[in-house]
């Protein structure tokens, strides 16, 4: 006990105080395993690096499965501030028909449509993903091809469900009134 | 000096609440995971209500969503959503953002967000409800 907390001491207090000029790996010859590992480190440092650092997103081969972990917190972000379209569509509906008329005035615009497109899609996205998520809570899913299918059938059913629910509405709108 | 004083110098308080040095424990992981479950049945439910009202007059949507029923399950929807989506708004900005005081600020700012839209959306189903 008292040994080894001498040579914890050792290398984290007085090594790292010693000047490092004249330590080189090639040149000196060091007999405790400890002080060779510390040395080492210290090239490493020095030495530029050659080879890529892991994780390196840039030059990563883009999986599907990674895309989609982005993608599920970008969509997540987004439907964060789409909830003001809800609360305003909430508010509206309460402030009589001039105020409704400005939300269906917005919501009847390409821009209007082209937010609310996506956010059905980010909604049903999300809401697939959360489903992955909680399969994956209960330690299943995590097999090669298995989180491969789950990642594939998540962005598939997305856009099929939302293209489904676009569909139903717009029948909707030309509905009886 | 005893072994046992070694191995643990987290006081015994400390190791009983499990918390760590980041002061919390798995409050936001659990409450992340009940309030997705939640999510679940309330958002497929707010899909189908709001397709219901879709092309509907002013006076015919506010009389629908002010219903018991309807408001109800919108109300758990807001609430459901917001506390999930103010959670997963704090673990991005903790991911990205470094400055202290940056963070600070936009956590604070997330949780005023949320705290917002969740009382504005309650006050517009309840306006709808109660005719206020």
């Amino acid at each position: 006990m008292r040994n080894e907390l001498r040579n914890t001491a050792r290398t984290a207090i007085i090594l790292p105080l010693r000047p490092t000029r004249g330590l080189d790996r090639n040149t000196h010859t060091l007999g405790v395993g400890v002080e060779r590992r510390w040395v080492n480190t210290m090239a490493e440092i020095k030495a530029p690096a050659t080879r890529p650092l892991s994780p390196h997103l840039q030059i990563y081969r883009p999986m599907l499965t990674m895309m989609m972990s982005i993608v599920h917190r970008i969509t997540g972000a987004g439907l964060y501030f789409g909830t003001v379209i809800l609360a305003w569509w909430f508010l509206a509906a309460g402030s009589g028909p001039t105020g409704y008329a400005k939300f269906e005035w917005f919501a009847g615009s390409i821009i209007g449509r082209l937010i609310l497109f996506g956010y059905t899609w980010a909604l049903i996205h999300h809401l697939l993903g959360g489903v992955r998520h909680l399969i994956w809570d209960t330690g299943h899913g995590f097999g090669p091809s298995e989180r491969e299918r789950l990642a594939a059938a998540n962005l598939i059913g997305s856009i099929a469900i939302t293209v489904l629910l676009w569909i139903v509405g717009l029948l909707a709108m030309g509905g009886p009134r | 000096m005893s072994e046992s004083s070694v191995k643990h110098i987290r006081t015994p308080l400390a190791r009983v609440r499990g918390y760590g040095a980041a002061r919390s424990g798995t409050g936001h992981f659990w409450r992340q995971r009940l309030t997705a479950v939640a999510n679940i049945p309330l958002t497929v439910a707010a899909v189908i209500i709001i397709i219901m009202l879709l092309g509907r007059n002013q006076a015919a949507v506010a009389q629908i969503l002010g219903t018991p029923l309807v408001a109800i399950v919108m109300l758990l929807f807001i609430v459901s959503t917001t506390i999930h989506m103010r959670i997963g708004m704090q673990v991005i900005i903790e991911d990205y953002v470094h400055d202290e005081t940056a963070k600070l600020t936009l956590i604070m700012a997330n949780t005023f967000f949320c705290i917002a839209v969740a009382l504005a959306s309650a006050y517009g189903i309840f306006r709808l409800s109660f005719g206020v």
